[in-house]
């Protein structure tokens, strides 16, 4: 059929437009020349710059912490606001979803300029401001991962639970955590992307000497044709990419398990 | 379960939003509203009608706009066909469509400089072919190009997910009642999809019109938008009365587009997932 050949033309048009650039990226850091576009063999010389270069390791460092750390805390405090929030009456509810969109209907450049008038006056400029300032915006994604969840579940095995003589902590443990694991899986995940794909929070709130990758590719390109952050911004390209297919594949079987569960 | 027990479970999150959410936006109006002395001042709330800022904001919200538009141009047709086509795998191609959106954006960026700056890629294989070149770097094209590129996904998502949402059978009683092709398209498909048009312009709008990093890079510092004036004072000149004056125009801006077009639903990543 015409119009299906020239359908999947399309498709592969666009899905072309969003990788042609990427792919060209990859190949360039095997580049052995530093020029974009003659071709001087193939080699790993700007990998091993990237890991002989100490300012890279302590940013590849710093991003991984700021992800893991500011995730963590964001599922911890996300957690607990969203089974306080389920507990609200309908009008307090709502006001609690008004300030958690918040973060995310601003600008990024607002929130980060926020910030940084708020941490100027009460605390340095460094790690800690932009742990902070990490964990201000993920806690929303965080309860927005949960709160459905909580939502669909049903309440009763917990109240089932208690009334069976559990201590409502051991229920919590036994009947909410597993039910939950999985909002709060995607919360942790999307919550440690979001981490490591922002620049311009960081940006303002950094002080410095405090680098993430982003701020880092930043400040180095802005500079100068560097293949050493081709090789850099591929390494990110397919530690990202190996995570979604974990996730994925994790998230697949967890479905098959609870299909098989429901027979 | 005792509701008010679980309701002492937000404490930690209340305090979290009111220091670290309300507080420093209470911050940036209190800094837009007094000049350095710390006297109150209209003048840098209304420092947007000066020439240079309106400038920047009208150029802001151009780009924004042309940027969304192409975005849709582009995301409508391939949800219109992945819709009909019936592909085996739609999941999955929607699933490669999308995944972009999770590399980081700084990155995406990076390439798209590789490939249109002046001795770029691009060139280079227009001069093999002796085809001309192209001079778009440091231009607000080349700015347009960056954006779409970087903000593409966040358009695919919610359009390809309401457009694939839309039961065949409405379409098939249209059909049976006697409308074409063209009315399916505009009487149909089109009403039943500008809830996922309007989240996916609010994705795209929003953060093109507050960026400054695409213009930093591919406009190579010569074009300025909003959020590079902003940026600037903040980094170089150090007025951030005037930086926060005009970060309170652009949230009001921001709020604009979302109550015109819908909220994002910040959600979107979830897909993947």
């Amino acid at each position: 059929m015409m119009g299906k050949a020239l359908g999947k033309i399309y498709i592969v048009l666009v899905v072309l437009f969003m990788y042609a650039p990427i792919m060209v990226l990859i190949a360039l850091s095997f580049n052995a020349s530093k020029s974009r576009v003659i071709w001087g063999g193939f080699t790993l010389k700007w990998y091993r710059t990237l890991f002989e270069s100490s300012a890279i390791i302590s940013a590849i460092g710093t991003t991984l912490l700021l992800a893991l750390l500011s995730a963590a805390i964001a599922c911890i405090i996300g957690l607990t606001a969203s089974l306080g929030i389920y507990a609200m009456k309908k009008r307090d509810y709502k006001i609690m979803l008004f300030f958690t969109n918040i973060p995310l209907l601003n600008a990024d450049i607002v929130t980060g300029i926020a910030l940084m008038l708020w941490f100027v006056k009460f605390m340095p400029l460094g790690f800690s401001s932009v742990l902070v300032a990490h964990v201000t915006f993920n806690i929303p994604y965080v309860i927005l991962c949960i709160l459905p969840k909580l939502e669909t579940m049903d309440i009763r095995q917990f109240e089932a639970a208690r009334d069976l003589g559990a201590t409502s902590f051991y229920a919590f443990v036994k009947i909410l955590i597993p039910d939950l694991m999985p909002g709060i899986f995607a919360g942790f995940f999307m919550a440690f992307t979001m981490s490591m794909d922002d620049f311009v929070i960081t940006y303002f709130t950094k002080g410095p000497g405090v680098n993430t990758l982003s701020t880092l590719i930043y400040g180095e390109i802005r500079k100068g044709i560097k293949p050493e952050m081709y090789a850099l911004s591929s390494l990110l390209f397919f530690i990202v990419l190996i995570m979604l297919i974990i996730v994925n594949i994790s998230a697949r079987d967890n479905k098959d398990k609870s299909d098989l569960a429901a027979y | 379960m005792n509701k008010n027990r679980v309701q002492v479970l937000s404490i930690p999150y209340i305090l979290w939003v009111i220091g670290f959410t309300v507080i420093p936006l209470i911050f940036v109006v209190a800094k837009a509203a007094t000049n350095a002395e710390g006297d109150f001042t209209f003048e840098y709330l209304l420092a947007i009608f000066d020439p240079v800022h309106r400038k920047a904001l009208l150029l802001s919200v151009c780009l924004a706009f042309i940027s969304s538009v192409i975005c849709v141009l582009i995301s409508y047709p391939a949800a219109l066909i992945l819709k009909s086509a019936k592909f085996k795998d739609t999941k999955i191609i929607m699933f490669i469509m999308i995944l972009p959106m999770w590399m980081n954006f700084i990155l995406r960026i990076l390439a798209i400089q590789l490939l249109i700056s002046k001795n770029g890629v691009i060139n280079h294989l227009l001069s093999v072919l002796h085809l001309g070149q192209i001079d778009i770097i440091n231009t607000p094209i080349a700015i347009v190009i960056g954006m779409v590129y970087d903000y593409l996904p966040y358009m695919l998502l919610p359009v390809l997910n309401c457009v694939l949402a839309i039961p065949d059978d409405i379409i098939e009683a249209g059909k049976d009642l006697g409308a074409g092709k063209f009315h399916v398209l505009t009487k149909i498909l089109i009403p039943l999809s500008l809830s996922g048009i309007g989240s996916g312009i609010t994705m795209v709008f929003v953060p093109s019109m507050t960026e400054f990093v695409i213009a930093n890079i591919l406009g190579g510092g010569k074009i300025q938008l909003l959020g590079n004036i902003i940026e600037q004072e903040f980094s170089v000149s150090m007025n951030w009365n005037l930086g926060s004056g005009l970060s309170l125009t652009l949230m009001i801006f921001v709020l604009i587009t979302t109550l015109l077009f819908g909220r994002n639903s910040a959600n979107n990543r979830n897909f993947v997932l």
